[in-house]
């Protein structure tokens, strides 16, 4: 997102957070996000595709709503308004396809207007009808779920993104021989999908809170967290979200501050730190080790100030509408071994996998009848943890070798820390040595986690192999 | 509480109102102060990282590692020539120039300057031969003096002034966006040495009131950071510019079209050229030599080289110019080279003037013969 979007969205932001009390304050946020995502959305060389994904986008939201829906929730008076206004709202977007030059809610000409008619006529009546038949919720729900899944795999995957590039090409009458996977930019899918699926597995689980079709599609595009997240819990975010909100001096300086550092480290830092971050291009041209070694950690820095800096935008403009978005970044390059630093990294995704994939699997492994050995439990635990959060990426090897990385470090960490907690008794009364030995972990754990960026930052394994023989001087 | 409410907008209000302020001030404030002259003084280049040797200029940053900016004390200080005081051994020579004297093309050890330094050459006196680049890729005489002038500070032995025909056309002048955006220096220049040219050009870009002030400004600042950042990577990979895998090489079928820069044959006049630019380049070097030499241009044998020598030059526009040059260096007494066809055609890369390794090597070999005359025995 560059800088004229994010101060529009802070100023909308100021005056929801401002202006619209009670029940208002959902609605606006409701328009202001839907209006979001189309704004938002960078364009995209296939004819009419940047409308399209984000009403899929929408259709998803409201049809998982659906499927995941409580009986007393669904006929509320409120939930059809809801439906109507997200459809009036996708049809007026669609009706800038004839101001011309004034369009401006989309990167491209949105498509026909009976086309955008016709798709909404049919999402609503395959909603009006599961709503009313409603036939084993739980296959929809799974069907869901594979479906997401599809969609990520499709997403991250150049090799199939490219596929359906040529397909949504030749169905455009498109030239074919432009495709290429960046045809198929979906911002904020990641997230989309992330916060979908919970709700999905949160409804099997029957921890799923009743909410309304306004709330749900709010907490699922709340337009400050749809492009970087950070990724809320659907119960934690209605809480807010029901709160009578009134914006404060203290709120709206305690957003603004934020805002102002997510700004300063994204513009300033990150994007100064970019010019002489690792990359593909200039890790095979550097000619000594040290200025290596000053590229990594510049892309370190830069990963973390972007990524971080977009989070404190997000949260701040979050504070300023009233709903606490949680923290993603604690000082994570403070931290002392690798599980305190994924404790403080990208908090959201690594809660969101421990939740839905890291504990499962334990659990299941521990209930196995053959008598697992705990060591291997956490291992293959921990490996396929963060191969998969490695993966989510981008379908890549190097992406999955980063994974592995951390996931090895995590296990080798977790036996270490077994293995020393009888040796290092007395450690407590020496201050001086315990001090030492943190600032020896901290610069340890530091360290590994940029050699790892080597995997992340370049785009083959040899290629990255050959970068880190460099940095010790082996090449 | 809707007392409360009311006190904390007002609080709100009152913040925003003093935070508008006082940037209101900082903003108005940068206006006299107009800092940007010594925060371009402030370098890390020779300092952390290697002096440039070449003046920042590139339209492909992100992978020239280089870009183009109008300070020229910033870029001065990122340039080798500002690493310290001029050691008491060197014969310190200058060379200035369009696109061929900076290397375009050219990897930084393959120009000019570094074939001339490869040598080591000693004069007779013990001083060692040292040459700097200042070359800067736009053609125009007035940009080479305004360099010329920025660079005698640094106490220069020789000057090299390297100069083809499509720098001298008077309407030329000002094309380069360096002297558009450097106006008071060029306006200088212009009543100093009475040049023959517009003191309100109207391609100068002047400086307005807001566009003096830190906002108007953020563009000029945020590149003076650039710079710097972009010192690592110069210091990491040598690299200062783009170098495509390919590149279309001079155009060996010519139109046949006689006009030059909107003159027609059959003759070129002395007051077409900005002669007295040189004339006042040799006046501002205050008796410093300085010899100009004609660089060497790519002839074709296409179609229509017999009316065109190339893109750039017909026949009869470019030979009448070499004929003035040499009169006039004749008349003033000035040291010139004319190593117009010193390079075979097959050693230009993309352009008329561009050489290859080679033939940059080629010259510098007729050059460093011309200082070691100048040097003395």
């Amino acid at each position: 997102m560059s800088l004229i979007p994010l101060l529009l969205a802070i100023c909308v932001s100021l005056i929801i957070g401002q202006f619209a009390k009670g029940r208002w304050r959902g609605w606006s946020l409701l328009i202001a996000s839907t209006l979001a995502i189309y704004w938002l959305q960078p364009g995209i060389p296939i004819r009419h595709l940047d409308f399209w994904l984000h009403t899929a986008c929408l259709v998803l939201t409201i049809l998982i709503w659906v499927f995941t829906r409580s009986d007393e929730l669904s006929v509320s008076h409120d939930n059809l308004l809801t439906g109507l206004i997200l459809a009036g709202l996708i049809l007026l977007i669609g009706i800038t396809r004839y101001l011309g030059p004034i369009c401006c809610l989309t990167p491209s000409r949105p498509p026909s207007f009976t086309q955008i008619t016709l798709v909404i006529i049919a999402i609503s009546s395959l909603a009006l009808l599961v709503i009313r038949f409603s036939p084993g919720r739980a296959g929809w729900i799974y069907a869901s779920i594979l479906l997401i899944l599809g969609l990520f795999i499709i997403l991250k995957s150049e090799y199939l993104a490219n596929m359906v590039s040529v397909f949504l090409r030749s169905v455009n009458a498109q030239s074919v021989e432009l495709a290429s996977p960046f045809d198929i930019r979906w911002l904020g899918f990641s997230y989309v999908a992330f916060r979908l699926l919970h709700t999905l597995r949160d409804r099997l689980s029957g921890k799923l809170p009743e909410v309304t079709l306004q709330e749900f599609v709010i907490y699922i595009i709340f337009f400050p967290a749809i492009s970087a997240g950070p990724i809320d819990r659907v119960q934690r975010f209605t809480q807010d979200l029901r709160q009578p909100f009134t914006q404060s001096m203290e709120t709206t300086l305690q957003g603004g501050q934020r805002i102002l550092l997510g700004i300063f480290s994204k513009f300033v830092l990150a994007d100064g730190l970019a010019l002489f971050a690792l990359n593909t291009i200039n890790s095979s041209q550097v000619r000594s080790t040290g200025w290596l070694w000053v590229m990594l950690y510049a892309f370190a820095l830069r990963i973390f100030f972007d990524f971080s800096g977009y989070t404190s935008i997000a949260i701040g403009m979050g504070q300023l509408l009233g709903i606490h978005l949680p923290e993603n970044f604690e000082r994570p390059y403070l931290k002392q071994n690798l599980t305190l630093f994924w404790n403080s990294w990208h908090i959201t995704l690594a809660q969101w996998f421990r939740a839905y994939f890291f504990n499962p699997v334990t659990r299941a492994l521990r209930s196995s009848p053959r008598n697992i050995p705990m060591p291997l439990i956490i291992f293959v635990g921990q490996l396929t943890t963060f191969i998969l959060i490695g993966l989510w990426h981008g379908i890549s090897w190097n992406f999955a070798i980063w994974g592995a990385w951390h996931g090895l470090g995590l296990f080798i960490h977790n036996r270490w820390t077994s293995w020393i907690r009888t040796r290092a008794i007395g450690m407590e009364n020496r201050p001086a040595v315990q001090w030492m030995v943190g600032l020896g972990s901290t610069f340890l754990t530091f360290n590994f986690v940029s050699l790892g960026w080597v995997w992340f930052a370049l785009s083959t394994p040899a290629q990255s192999w050959n970068t880190l023989l460099k940095l010790f001087g082996l090449v | 509480m809707s007392d409360v409410n009311q006190d904390h907008k007002l609080t709100l209000l009152r913040v925003v109102i003093k935070g508008l302020l006082l940037f209101l001030a900082l903003d108005l404030l940068f206006i006299p102060l107009a800092p940007l002259h010594v925060l371009g003084q402030l370098s890390a280049y020779n300092l952390i990282f290697p002096g440039r040797v070449r003046l920042p200029y590139g339209e492909n940053p992100d992978q020239a590692y280089n870009f183009s900016l109008y300070n020229l004390d910033a870029m001065f200080a990122s340039h080798e020539l500002s690493a310290g005081d001029k050691p008491a051994n060197e014969y310190r020579v200058l060379l200035i120039g369009d696109s061929s004297v900076w290397g375009y093309l050219l990897k930084p050890e393959q120009t000019l300057s570094s074939n001339l330094n490869a040598a080591e050459f000693k004069l007779k006196d013990g001083r060692l031969l040292r040459s700097y680049n200042l070359g800067y890729p736009t053609l125009s005489l007035t940009k080479d003096l305004v360099i010329l002038k920025y660079a005698m500070q640094y106490k220069p032995d020789l000057i090299v002034w390297l100069l083809t025909l499509e720098s001298f056309p008077v309407n030329k002048q000002l094309d380069s966006p360096i002297l558009q955006n450097n106006p008071a220096t060029v306006q200088d220049l212009i009543t100093t040495y009475s040049l023959n040219l517009d003191l309100h050009d109207p391609r100068f870009v002047l400086p307005r009131f807001w566009n003096s002030s830190l906002i108007g400004e953020r563009r000029a600042l945020a590149d003076l950071l650039r710079l710097q950042l972009f010192g690592v990577m110069w210091a990491a990979t040598g690299i200062d510019q783009y170098y495509p895998l390919t590149y279309d090489p001079p155009q060996e079928n010519l139109a046949n079209d006689q006009t030059f820069q909107g003159l027609q044959p059959p003759r070129l006049f002395l007051q077409d050229l900005s002669m007295e630019v040189l004339s006042a380049g040799h006046t501002l070097s205050g008796g410093v030599p300085i010899i100009f030499v004609n660089e060497p241009i790519f002839r074709s044998h296409g179609e229509n080289s017999e009316v065109r020598y190339n893109f750039f030059y017909p026949r009869w526009a470019y030979d009448q110019y070499r004929q003035l040059l040499m009169q006039t260096c004749q008349a003033e007494s000035w040291q010139c080279l004319d190593e117009w066809d010193l390079v075979p055609s097959n050693e230009f890369t993309n352009s008329a003037i561009h050489m290859t390794s080679h033939g940059t090597q080629l010259l510098a070999n007729e050059i460093e013969n011309a200082i070691l005359s100048q040097a003395g025995p």
